[in-house]
């Protein structure tokens, strides 16, 4: 699997670190409740086909990136930036 | 022994350049381009291996990789490698080759009394023997039963081989250097694109020199080797020949194994390859028809009779029938007659072919036998007779000329001599056998849909591309060398302008010299047929799986028994599970199945193929991590200065680490308490570099620490450190350290050793994704910093005396303040820290002076008696303050499981508080940090803490998690995580460890063993 960093370009996965769905609604800081850390951070979906990970280039340029990635055939559609540096476009 | 060489010819062989080998000790002869399997036929051997489960004699089957007989042990030693495919591993003067599978020798094996019990040995005898009452003798067998079925046994010594492996990168990646590989690389490579074409042989041309044709005017095999002289020389074009290509996986990336040839240090090279398109030009192999004894030596495919013919100048067999049911081996008999073999009769069951086909035939002598079918293979270590039946409108005249005539009345001298049905004999050393060609699938079926059924060659082709690849020529089930050349080019043409570039589609001209091959349905091509019918009483085994010893019989009886489904029939009777992967099998097997299920092939479907497409050694996957090699060794940049001062090294993750710097004559418990003692008594050195260190920098620095650790770091002075605990998401401890404020936006953070990655990882992530809005950026410095500890009641004199301009004494360096100083000249930052719970110090100095600070250290200190101290006696000293590392830190403990509590913040948000602060992760009767005591013997960490005596322990209501000698208790002394620990203090228990037999009573203590009041801290 290759990954296209926008910043180191293409790269084998193994130079990633896989961070986890980047769908996953974080609640704010200030949430004191549980039931909705609960929910981000245990429910989490493992869906078939189309999803938005997050992976960050641990062995490149450490940069956090929003992957585009059919969890079926592995194919790679995009990666973008997270953070102020991926709004840019 | 008569050999079959033939006085000339032979492609791949060099005459000139005679040696010999060595087969089960015998010498063989051989010229130089033999393979194994070439050199012992021409030699005239006619038993090169035993079979699998009935050790029946067998002989050299095939050409190629489908080779599912001769497989043979190669070398001795470390260096004997089993399960050599003969037909495809290249002879060398001195080799030592050796039979598999039989004992003493494939030619005189005891173990062939298996045949006498073969009704025992049908599908599934394994499964139904060893399940139900007798499962439990299994373990009793299997021993006996691994020796006597099997393949060859791997060595058990170190293997001495080098493995590598290797990355490459190409637009297209072409499979198969046969005439479709090479006319599509040739296209695609002239049209720029960067191309990889890889071929598991030696050569180009895949099966192109058993054509009779021309291709744009010149002879087949001198135009595959003018385009592969034209591709060597593009530098677009890289030409990796005795590479074999045997996984597809996601993403266009493809494994491969390339065969180094005996040349150079290393053995096998695996080879990682990423194309963005793919041209599959996997060729097709000749499949055998199954009939009775059709696993004797001297049968054989009959485009392999025509390859030991052409390639190595060696003769299949010395007189020969050829059974087959398809055009295309008319003309491989008309090619094997015009080199001078020798061919009795012709068997096919069709009852015409064309006159293009049978004239050069019928010229040569050879007698041709339609309508029949070759019954049954007669002879005991090799073909002595082959028994031809009639079929269909002939068995049925010939059963009307039993009725009419009395037996053995002859008539003409075209028709054979009767008998019962019509069935006799022709005296023969040798059958050739085809049944049509089957398509090497596998690689497109790994990255594809499910294969599809082909009526007129009666076997399967690609499915639905599930990736960039292109099939074609003979894989595609191609019929004619014109057809699969041009498909070649073709697919080159599509892919090249796939990926951009500008090719131009250009027609080549193919001429064959035998025409009248016929390649469709309707006109009859081929007639599928499978299977013989065996004639007269008592008929010997016909084999489907020649190497799993699978015969027909044993492929019904799994249709009988329910096993319908193609992935069931293979599991049940181990069909096409062997190395050679089904290729000569496959088809058949199901034919027969679908035959017993009164079913269309198709219907009964095939199996889905995997990787690996030929046998891979584990070595090569392993490559050159082995032993030490396995993975990174991390040392600090005090390594030198460690190993100078006699210290003993240990690995510690990835760390090599000092445990003890022993004394001469002086054991591990000695060093490190000594050590330990040392320290508490005078002063001691540590090496602390391997701990996380990561600079949190902005004017956001604090706001964000204050959200990543429990307790508050905003409000941290400049000059001050703070001790730090970090949770998780889920509001378990992840990590603590401490936090040192060097400017108003500037802190230093340490982690532990063991966290130093995931911290960073998880700031960063925080950073990134979650609060973007602060102005905080991070840098590791875990390798920029040599840290030493600098610990004990002299740690304030002996630096002292190193420092310059900075004030040293109790009140203007108080314990958690941080300076940035100069020490014996150089930059450093000194913290007054304690993990020993002595007044101490952590120096960081930048890496490079690191190992002078530590001889100054040493130098300076002599006579206040400094002394390293390793990470035993570290370990001691934390233990006896009670202080948590790895072993309590380990992912299941909440701050209140150890007694950190305390350090939750309730005036401010951070990470992990709302699911810490869950009520299940404080309750009553958690598994609590407490102290331990041993009151008779030493008790070792990973011990239950139980109430009961050895006899009756009782249930487990914790576990000792760090033990040590305490030299300042004179006791053993551990921590542990115990149920409701904090209110135990006093009781006894007893560290339960039934695997290494010990059971000793411990008292339940508070953590803090050594000056509880931290009163040595502030000396
Ligand atoms: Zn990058």
């Amino acid at each position: 699997m290759l990954i296209p960093c926008p910043v180191c370009g293409m790269r084998d996965a193994g130079e990633y670190h896989y961070r986890g769905d980047a769908t996953a609604e974080r609640p704010p800081l200030a949430e004191e409740a549980a039931e909705p850390w609960v929910r981000y951070v245990y429910e989490r979906q493992n869906p078939r086909g189309e999803h938005l990970e997050f992976w960050q280039h641990v062995h490149g340029c450490r940069q956090f990136l929003v992957v585009r990635r059919n969890t079926e055939t592995h194919e790679v559609f995009e990666a973008r930036l997270v953070g102020p540096f991926g709004q840019g476009e | 022994m008569a050999g079959f060489r033939l006085s000339s010819g032979g492609s791949r062989i060099d005459r000139s350049r005679p040696f010999t080998f060595t087969f089960d000790g015998s010498p063989v002869e051989a010229f130089a381009g033999d393979t194994i399997a070439s050199a012992l036929m021409a030699s005239g051997r006619s038993i090169v291996a035993r079979s699998f489960k009935y050790h029946r004699p067998r002989g050299i089957f095939s050409a190629g990789a489908e080779e599912p007989n001769a497989l043979v042990t190669v070398g001795s030693g470390g260096e004997r490698e089993p399960n050599v495919n003969a037909a495809t591993r290249l002879a060398a003067p001195g080799l030592e080759v050796s039979g598999q599978n039989a004992w003493p020798s494939v030619d005189r094996d005891i173990g062939a009394v298996n045949q006498v019990f073969a009704p025992f040995f049908g599908a599934g005898f394994y499964y139904k023997t060893f399940i139900g009452p007798l499962r439990r003798s299994w373990m009793w067998y299997e021993p006996a039963i691994r020796r006597a079925a099997g393949m060859g046994s791997a060595s058990l010594d170190p293997d001495p081989a080098r493995y590598e492996k290797a990355n490459v990168f190409a637009d297209l990646l072409v499979v198969g250097a046969g005439p479709a590989g090479l006319a599509a690389a040739l296209a695609a490579g002239r049209a720029g694109a960067r191309v990889i074409l890889a071929e598991a042989e030696p050569g180009p041309g895949g099966a192109i020199d058993l054509e009779e044709a021309t291709i744009d005017g010149a002879p087949a095999a001198e135009w595959a080797a003018m385009a592969s002289l034209e591709l060597s020389e593009m530098a677009n074009v890289r030409l990796m020949p005795r590479t074999h290509v045997w996984g597809y996986y996601d993403g266009g990336v493809l494994a491969a194994l390339e065969d180094c040839g005996g040349e150079g240090e290393t053995r096998c090279r695996h080879w990682r390859i990423e194309a963005r398109q793919v041209i599959l030009a996997t060729g097709a192999c000749e499949r055998p028809i199954v009939f009775s004894g059709n696993d004797r030596p001297g049968v054989m495919l009959a485009s392999a009779g025509l390859a030991y013919v052409r390639r190595y100048g060696t003769a299949p067999g010395g007189s020969i029938v050829l059974f087959c049911n398809n055009d295309e081996a008319w003309r491989q008999a008309a090619l094997l007659a015009e080199a001078g073999v020798k061919i009795a009769a012709i068997v096919d069951p069709r009852t015409e072919v064309p006159g293009t086909l049978a004239g050069p035939i019928a010229a040569k002598g050879i007698d041709i036998i339609l309508s029949h079918v070759v019954a049954a293979a007669k002879g005991a270590r090799r073909v002595e007779a082959a028994v031809i039946a009639p079929v269909g409108e002939a068995a049925r005249a010939a059963e009307a000329a039993r009725i009419d005539r009395p037996a053995g009345e002859a008539e003409g001298e075209s028709v054979p001599p009767a008998s019962p049905g019509g069935v006799f004999e022709i005296a023969a050393d040798t059958i050739l056998v085809s049944g049509g060609h089957t398509p090497i699938i596998n690689l497109a079926s790994q990255a594809g849909g499910p294969p599809v059924w082909r009526e007129e060659i009666a076997a399967f082709v690609p499915g639905e591309p599930r990736q960039d690849w292109i099939a074609a020529g003979a894989m595609t089930g191609a019929p004619t060398l014109e057809i699969a050349v041009n498909q070649g080019a073709e697919a080159g043409t599509l892919a090249a302008n796939a990926l951009g570039f500008n090719a131009v589609a250009k027609e080549l001209a193919v001429q064959i010299q035998i025409q009248g091959l016929r390649t469709s349905i309707q006109d009859g091509g081929l007639l599928p047929l499978f299977e013989v019918e065996p004639v007269g009483e008592k008929p010997d085994k016909a084999f489907v799986d020649l190497q799993h010893d699978v015969t027909a019989d044993d492929v019904r009886l799994a249709g009988r028994e329910g096993f319908v489904e193609a992935e069931h029939l293979k599991r049940y009777t181990t069909l096409g599970m062997a190395n050679d992967q089904g290729r000569t099998s496959a088809i058949n097997g199901l034919a027969i199945l679908a035959g017993e299920r009164q079913m269309p092939i198709p219907a009964v479907g095939t199996t889905r193929f995997r990787p690996p497409l030929a046998p891979v050694p584990l070595g090569a996957i392993v490559g050159r991590e082995r032993g030490h090699h396995m993975r990174p060794i991390r040392r600090s940049p005090l390594h030198h200065a460690h190993l100078e001062a006699g210290a003993e090294m240990m690995h510690a993750g990835l760390w090599l680490r000092p445990r003890v710097y022993a004394h001469k004559g002086e054991g591990l418990f000695a060093a490190y308490t000594r050590e330990a003692r040392h320290v508490r008594a005078k002063v001691g050195i540590a090496d602390v570099s391997t701990l996380g260190k990561i600079e949190v920098a902005g004017p956001d620095a604090g706001t964000f620490l204050d959200r990543v650790y429990t307790n508050t770091f905003s409000t941290l002075p400049v000059g001050k450190a703070r001790y730090g605990l970090m949770l998780r998401e889920d509001g378990f401890v992840f990590d603590d350290g401490t936090a040192w404020r060097l400017a108003e936006d500037r802190y230093l953070v340490t982690t532990t050793t063991a966290k130093a990655a995931e911290v960073m990882m998880h700031m960063e992530f925080l950073l990134a994704a979650v609060w973007p809005e602060l102005k905080t950026t991070l840098a590791s410095v875990s390798d920029q910093y040599a840290g030493i500890a600098v610990a004990g009641p002299r740690s304030r004199a002996l630096l002292a005396r190193l420092v310059d301009g900075t004030p040293m004494d109790r009140e203007a360096f108080p314990f958690m303040g941080v300076r940035q100083a100069s020490i014996a000249g150089v930059p450093a930052l000194i913290a007054r820290l304690s993990f020993s719970g002595e007044n101490a110090y952590e120096v960081y100095v930048g890496a490079d002076c690191g190992p002078f600070l530590w001889s100054e250290l040493l130098r300076q200190g002599a006579d206040l008696e400094v002394a390293p101290y390793g990470l035993e006696a570290m370990g001691t000293l934390r233990i006896e303050k009670g202080h948590v590392a790895g072993p309590e830190l380990n992912g299941r403990v909440s701050a209140h499981d150890l007694g950190l509590g305390k350090l939750l913040s309730k005036k401010k948000p951070f990470v992990g508080k709302p699911l810490a602060l869950r009520p299940a992760l404080s309750e009553e009767g958690r598994m609590e940090l407490v102290g331990l005591l041993a009151t008779d013997a030493a008790f070792r960490s990973g011990a239950h803490l139980v109430a009961g005596t050895e006899e009756a322990p009782g249930a487990s209501e914790g576990h000792v998690t760090s033990v040590t000698y305490s030299p300042e208790l004179r006791n053993h002394i551990g921590l542990a995580m115990l149920k409701g620990g904090r209110k135990r203090h006093g009781q006894t228990l007893f560290a339960a460890d039934p695997i290494r037999g010990a059971h000793c009573r411990v008292e339940i203590v508070s953590p803090h063993f050594v000056d509880p009041q931290g009163e040595r801290l502030d000396a």
